[in-house]
């Protein structure tokens, strides 16, 4: 038995076999010639044959697929061996380059042309670079990037994984994420949660685990075990028999003396905002409006975004739904509002600040905002990413009076504003702890790299303290105004429990874990969660926060949480 | 050679699934088929049997195509792919 510790990120106990996800392909190096004695006809025949191997492949898999996937499919088969592609590699295959090379930059050619296109076309660049990394691999021998097809379920384990590589994550076939890399708000993380998928990221070795071995993932300890024997076997179909409980949550929020919490969702559209109704979320406490702007070279129509809103909204009649204004840069930059040759984004212009670049922006926004909430019958409020500043609250209260809306809020997710949570509250209504980017600043340690996994963690006693000051100083402010959280520590029950005992009023995360928070905050009294928020303040260290709260509620353990 | 011409009926234009569809269509015709906007000259004309090239023609609703081939079975197969075009290939 062999044992691979890293960082638990979504919980869940289960035993299968690993997958490993390819590594991605190399570059052919530029310049690359056909081998000595092998003759263009022959070079041009393999990558014919490979072309018609990955195409068969290709339509082997839409023959199983329905819907707009079978489509998606169907198309990428036809592009596979698609004739403008193959003639444009045979020409540089008889002008003297390797099969490899001359698919690759045939490809980039047919792929600058789509994306010189725009809109549509520019979309399907992604496809040809899809087919051509799949043609490659045939003509190296090698198991096509992606993730791994299969008959049956498996636990994928991979380097790290980025949003395109799960966008056609089947949580019936992947049962279980495992990195090597990564860190507790990386991607992978966030995606788990959502999937309800049991996940531990930083494992350090996994990646080295042949395809097949059975292992043993707790996504709560955040271990990983071969050669499971019958004690992992009984946590694991214990888990699967709890996973039915914990996937219902009829409401409202509550600690076992009856001080209401409310749960809310994050959610990042309509779609999302159905399924977070149907989960039970008392309302929306993070609507993320980048899904109205993300991929798009211009700034949508005010009609355009009035839609999108509405679409939530309506999710909602007469519940609290909280806009967070566009939060572009960094990790999500837009072609028309960020500049991507900042040497430092998460630093850079990003959230609210992309106000003082590109103004204009954010008061059509409000106003799209206001007219759906006038069409509603939602509790509209908004608020603005990385406010750091009293005057910046200001400002963007002042915008929002402007547009109509009367409850403007902040996030606070820069130190700097919960150092001076009382001033900043003095200009708003309400504040929302960006739990993430706060810890990402708390801790200057970027939310994506593996190695500093450890610093980004939000049991980080300094981020505690951070929550407790601004919660504080909300309480100084004297209008009682309100503290809640959105970031993924919502989404911890454990961690959950100490926010609430740190003062925080309302809690929102991935509809996925509304049922285990609720279940764990209804077994402790406002007073026990206030002792254990002190307990895991005066820690020296995450794990020592984390373990000092665990071992005051045996409800986790008991829920496999 | 053959040439007919053919305004687009689909309502996404020759993208997607009609370009999936017209491209396989083009492919099992048994002649070589080439596809050009109308008005431009025919040595710019490009393979119908690829999606790609398909794509990157850029035929919208309502673009006229010249569409060519030479041989045996050139005019029914012609015809046959007139007809396709002229069939809102999105609503199938």
């Amino acid at each position: 038995m062999q044992n691979f510790p890293g960082v638990g990120v979504s919980p869940g106990r289960i035993v299968g076999p690993v997958r490993q996800m390819p590594r991605p392909l190399s570059e052919p190096p530029a310049g690359e010639k056909r081998a000595p004695g092998t003759t263009a006809d022959g070079a041009a025949a393999t990558l014919q044959a490979a072309a018609k191997a990955v195409q068969a492949e290709l339509r082997g898999r839409a023959a199983g697929a329905a819907g707009d996937a079978k489509a998606v499919l169907e198309a990428t088969a036809l592009m596979a061996a698609d004739p403008m592609l193959l003639k444009a590699a045979v020409k540089l295959i008889n002008a003297g380059t390797s099969a490899e090379r001359a698919v690759w930059e045939a490809a980039d050619g047919v792929a600058a042309m789509l994306a010189g296109l725009g809109g549509y076309m520019a979309e399907r660049a992604t496809d040809v670079l899809d087919v051509r990394a799949r043609i490659i691999a045939a003509l190296r021998g090698v198991p096509a990037p992606g993730i791994p097809a299969s008959d049956g379920p498996f636990i994928l384990v991979a380097e790290d994984l980025a949003p395109a590589d799960t966008a056609t994550l089947d949580p019936a076939v992947v049962v279980a994420l495992v990195t090597a890399g990564g860190g507790p708000q990386s991607h992978t993380a966030i995606i788990a949660r959502s999937l309800g998928l049991p996940a531990v990221v930083a494992a350090a070795g996994v990646d080295t685990l042949p395809d097949g071995t059975e292992v043993y993932v707790d996504g709560a300890a955040g271990t990983i075990s071969t050669g499971p024997g019958d004690r992992e076997r009984a946590a694991a179909a214990a888990w699967a028999a709890n996973a039915s409980t914990l996937a219902a949550f009829t409401g409202p929020g509550t600690t076992a003396d009856g001080h209401l919490v409310p749960l809310l969702a994050n959610v990042g559209g309509a779609r999302d905002a159905v399924k977070a109704a149907a989960a039970g979320a008392e309302g929306v406490g993070l609507l993320r409006t980048e899904f109205c702007f993300l991929e798009r070279d211009t700034e949508p129509s005010i009609v355009e975004q009035v839609e999108a809103y509405q679409g939530v909204f309506d999710a909602f009649p007469g519940k609290k739904v909280v806009v967070r204004t566009l939060d572009a840069g960094a990790d999500k930059p837009l072609p028309f509002l960020t500049d991507a040759s900042e040497p430092n984004p998460a630093l850079g212009v990003r959230g609210y600040r992309t106000d003082l670049s590109s103004p204009g922006v954010l008061e059509r926004q409000l106003a799209a905002i206001a007219r759906a909430a006038g069409q509603s019958t939602a509790d509209v409020r908004v608020m603005a990413p990385m406010i750091s500043t009293p005057a910046e609250a200001a400002g963007f209260a002042s915008l929002c009076a402007a547009a109509g809306l009367h409850t403007p809020g902040v996030m606070v997710e820069v130190p700097s504003a919960a150092l001076t949570a009382e001033s900043i509250l003095r200009e708003v209504e309400f504040a929302s702890l960006g739990t993430n980017d706060l810890t990402q600043y708390t801790m200057a340690a970027d939310r994506q790299l593996g190695p500093l996994a450890a610093l980004n963690n939000p049991w980080q006693p300094a981020v505690l303290q951070l929550v407790r000051l601004t919660v504080a100083g909300a309480a100084a402010e004297g209008n009682g105004t309100p503290v809640g959280v959105c970031g993924e520590a919502a989404a911890d029950p454990a961690l959950a429990v100490v926010l609430v005992g740190l003062g925080v009023s309302t809690l929102s995360m991935t509809a996925r874990s509304l049922a285990a928070v609720a279940a764990v905050l209804a077994t402790v009294t406002l007073k026990e969660a206030q002792e254990i928020a002190t307990l895991a303040l005066r820690a020296t260290s995450p794990g020592e926060a984390r373990d000092r709260a665990r071992g005051k509620l045996p409800i986790l353990d008991e829920l496999g949480l | 050679m053959s040439e007919r011409k053919a305004t687009v009926a689909s309502s996404s234009g020759l993208h997607a699934r009609p370009a999936s569809l017209f491209a396989e269509a083009a492919g099992a015709a048994g002649v070589e088929v080439t596809i050009a906007m109308d008005g431009a000259p025919a040595e710019d004309a490009m393979d119908a049997s690829s999606i790609l090239s398909l794509m990157t023609l850029g035929a919208e609703h309502g673009s006229v195509v010249v569409l060519r081939a030479e041989g045996d079975g050139a005019d029914a197969a012609l015809d046959k792919l007139v007809a396709m075009l002229e069939t809102d290939l999105d609503a199938v």
